[in-house]
């Protein structure tokens, strides 16, 4: 397959013919897949329903194909394609070429396609003892999702347009995209938005069938917590991402692209929380179904924000007006459609029962209350400058000051309830009873609290009430798994044991809320961050925070495919030599711009930054150096969370999945 | 509790998370938004010192000053008007004369216009989109010469905002 020079004529320039035709085929197995088995359930014939799963295994087979396609024309180099161009060199290394598949707008949206047929190929696989009707539905809505974004594809976005006279060279990949962390960054993000397509799908189902119960959750609920899993890690990658790459030293900038990612994150944690409760207590039916809705509608607004063009932001590449109306339709059609469809047919649902208000399910109601608030706040920001553009011309911009002030007082709240609503029980709840379960890991996260306060006096105030808050949410877990485990009078191993016998569920859900005080400490940690701005010669030091950094040379140096100018700096801790960051600015072949490469060491929990801002004639040069403590707490937090997520998952009643109550109907053969 | 009672709860506790949010988030936006606005604007319309304002422009020739600690000042242009600013930390690596910048900040009473964070075009094919557009407006599109041509049709821009 590889071979020295790169080319453009050959055998394997096939391959590229190959994979557009797969796409067709793809388009057309996509529209097969919409109106088949939804007008096999619709009039209830099983012959039609039966071509779901076959038509969304082959979909997902031509889909994969296409992108396969894609990714040899990279790795072969094949500058007849014009994507290859204009996003690929010949002399980027392997993984690269490969990442600069999704580098681009073209190759993203065949990715994004190719995750929902992906998915749309798995439910079809698992699905084999669902009631055959959800099914049918289920797939035919996954089915017309990917008929659109197909459509879009090929009509706007066709990654396999050729160039002739094909060039010798690629124009290289954006160096600010060549990096391992955005390499991975868009496949987790768009498993877990596409993944919210399912839920979508689920809710459109259940609302033509008109038919809903616990036994829908408890299909629906594997599949969203998948899609949560990743879309968490997803946007931890793309944060820690931005905080090293871009030399800014933030984690987290309220970005219109970052809260594209973290709006459905929020309306999906408040869905795997909601399906909960309609799995066990049958209730908030209706409130889970606009919830699905709203989930993947926010993660096509995200899509839309971010393949149109239309934001001032870091991420927009992609800038073509007939794309963004393209997309704005898609979005019309499946948000208008969905949320019309949920008018209509929600009030022939069954309305689930009522419930106490002090109980497991209340305090998750309360979890969905502030989730979905602290959403719309940011939907608000998000969207506010740009509606008020196009209403009125006018020019705003909604910053971090606004995000600050209204996302914390609706999340603290919910993070201080957080430990209580776990440790409530289902149907009726005893308040003191918990205030006695959740006394001592109370007293602790406030001993903690006073503790740091106490040993950093002079420091901010917000770091030790947020490390208590961080303590709180991590004890309040270890709590419910004691208190689950543990009986009066019982040994050691017979708590652990019991502890080993919980359901996965309690330790996933105990491992994420954990997870979530972890990154709330890294957040709160924060506050003890110190900056220096500085000019320094070589042979200069400068304090930061705990070390003393000195400049020991200006170099030049040479990569793969850039020059750099390279600044060492040397990290002491008194006589200790802690280590040696080397950020530098970099120009890339092809690119005449430099870009900054900022250094990073790590100490323990904590890490120096350091990003080279000019440098100046004389071998002297700007620098903003970072002292971080606990920074990598943040990133580490949502990874438990996601592991949380993924626990849960692996429960048995999610493996099981063939409920007994519904497999039964005589109309419904298992295939 | 009865039935109605509990209904009344629910409903209840909605409706408050639901008015503090919407509180939060009135009172939060009137606050803290910032307008943008070109150098002309800025000149004509007569703005408060200390008002938070989003300024941009092309960074004019000539006028880029380096001083102590990473302090510059550069002005502000959109080749009718000018203003001047002043910024402590990292320039983006994008920023340079002639270039289009976006500069969040506030007036002086001075006049100059203090810069808390400074935006430039992180890519040699884009620019920042309000820049294009006041720049269109200003009938000066064609006077940016090639660059701008090029830019024109990619209006997407790409930031670079040093400190958060």
């Amino acid at each position: 397959m590889r071979r020295p020079q790169p080319r453009s004529r050959g055998p394997d320039a096939m391959v590229v013919e190959v994979g557009h035709y797969a796409l067709v085929l793809a388009l057309a197995l996509s529209l097969v897949l919409t109106f088949i088995p939804a007008w096999g359930a619709h009039t209830r014939d099983s012959a039609l329903m039966g071509v779901a799963r076959p038509a969304a295994f082959a979909m997902l087979g031509f889909a994969a194909l296409a992108f396969l396609a894609l990714t040899i024309a990279y790795v072969d180099s094949d500058f007849s394609v014009l994507n290859v161009v204009q996003n690929s060199h010949s002399s980027k290394p392997l993984a690269y070429k490969i990442s600069g598949v999704w580098s681009n707008h073209e190759g993203s949206m065949l990715l994004w396609v190719t995750i929902l047929a992906l998915f749309a190929g798995l439910v079809a696989w698992r699905g084999a003892h669902m009631p055959q009707r959800l099914l049918a539905y289920v797939l035919s809505v996954q089915g017309a999702i990917a008929a659109a974004f197909f459509l879009f594809i090929l009509l706007t976005s066709n990654p396999f347009a050729r160039v002739m006279p094909a060039p010798f060279e690629g124009e290289g990949l954006n160096p600010i995209l060549q990096d391992p962390g955005l390499a991975i960054h868009p496949p987790l993000l768009y498993l877990g938005y596409v993944g919210f397509s399912v839920a979508f799908s689920f809710a459109v189902g259940a609302l033509l069938e008109g038919r809903i119960d616990a036994v829908w959750a408890r299909f629906v609920r594997p599949w969203t917590l998948l899609a949560w899993a990743f879309l968490t890690l997803g946007i931890a990658m793309g944060s820690y991402w931005a905080y090293y790459e871009l030399g800014w030293g933030g984690w987290w900038f309220w970005d219109p692209v970052e809260n594209a990612s973290l709006m459905p994150w929020l309306a999906g944690t408040a869905l795997i929380h909601s399906i909960v409760v309609m799995e066990k207590r049958d209730a908030l039916k209706v409130w889970t179904i606009l919830l699905s809705i709203l989930a993947f509608s926010l993660s096509l607004i995200g899509t839309f924000l971010v393949r149109s063009g239309v934001l001032t932001s870091v991420h927009s590449f992609a800038s073509d007006p007939t794309r963004g109306v393209f997309i704005l339709g898609i979005l019309i059609f499946f948000i208008g459609g969905g949320l019309t469809l949920f008018a209509w047919r929600a009030p022939v649902l069954r309305q689930g029962g009522l419930f106490a208000p002090i109980s497991r399910e209340g305090a998750l109601v309360l979890n969905n209350l502030f989730l979905s608030a602290a959403c719309a706040a940011v939907f608000i920001g998000t969207l506010y400058p740009l509606g008020l553009e196009a209403l009125t011309g006018g020019k705003i911009s909604v910053g971090a000051p606004f995000f600050e002030a209204t996302f914390l007082p609706l999340t603290v709240p919910l993070l201080l309830l957080v430990p209580v609503g776990q440790s409530l029980a289902w149907k009726r709840g005893d308040l003191l009873g918990v205030a006695q379960r959740l006394a001592a890991a109370f007293a602790l996260a406030l001993a903690g609290a006073i503790v740091v306060f106490a040993v950093t006096r002079r420091g901010p105030v917000a770091a030790p009430l947020g490390i208590g808050l961080g303590l709180w949410l991590i004890l309040g877990s270890a709590s419910e798994i004691f208190n689950r485990s543990h009986r009066a009078g019982a040994s050691l191993a017979v708590v652990l044991r019991r502890a080993a016998g919980l359901p996965r569920s309690a330790w996933g859900t105990a491992l994420a809320h954990a997870g979530l005080g972890v990154t709330v400490i890294g957040i709160a940690a924060t506050a003890w961050g110190v900056e220096r701005l500085a000019t320094m010669k070589a042979g200069e030091s400068l304090d930061l925070g705990p070390y003393q950094v000195t400049l020991e040379a200006v170099v030049p140096r040479n990569g793969p495919d850039y020059r750099e100018t390279a600044a060492l700096l040397a990290i002491r801790d008194g006589d200790r030599l802690v280590g040696r960051v080397e950020p530098g600015k970099r120009t890339f072949t092809g690119r005449s711009m430099p870009t900054s490469e900022a250094g990073l060491l790590t100490v323990g929990l904590g890490q120096v930054y350091a990003s080279v801002a000019e440098i100046e004639a004389g071998g002297s040069v700007g620098v903003r150096l970072y002292w971080k403590p606990w920074v990598l707490f943040i990133w580490l937090g949502a990874v438990v969370m996601a592991a949380g997520g993924v626990l849960s998952l692996s429960d048995r009643r999610a493996r099981v999945g063939a409920p007994v109550r519904r497999a039964a109907p005589a109309a419904v053969p298992a295939e | 509790m009865t039935r109605k009672q509990r209904r009344l709860t629910l409903i209840g506790s909605a409706l408050a998370v639901l008015a503090v949010a919407a509180g939060l988030i009135l009172y939060n936006l009137t606050k803290t938004i910032t307008f943008f606005k070109t150098p002309t604007e800025l000149a004509e319309e007569g703005f408060k010192p200390g008002m938070r304002l989003r300024i941009g422009g092309l960074v004019k020739e000539g006028t880029l000053q380096r001083g102590p600690n990473q302090t510059v000042h550069f002005e502000v242009t959109d080749t009718n008007r000018s203003v001047p600013v002043t910024y402590q930390g990292l320039l983006p690596d994008l920023f340079r004369e002639g270039q289009g910048v976006v500069a969040d900040g506030a007036l002086q009473p001075s006049g100059e216009f203090k810069a808390d964070s400074v935006l430039a075009k992180h890519d040699e094919k884009y620019m920042p989109k309000e820049v294009a557009e006041a720049l269109k407006q200003q009938g000066m599109w064609q006077h940016t010469g090639d660059k701008a041509k090029e830019a024109a049709p990619n209006a997407a821009p790409a930031a670079a905002k040093p400190g958060a």
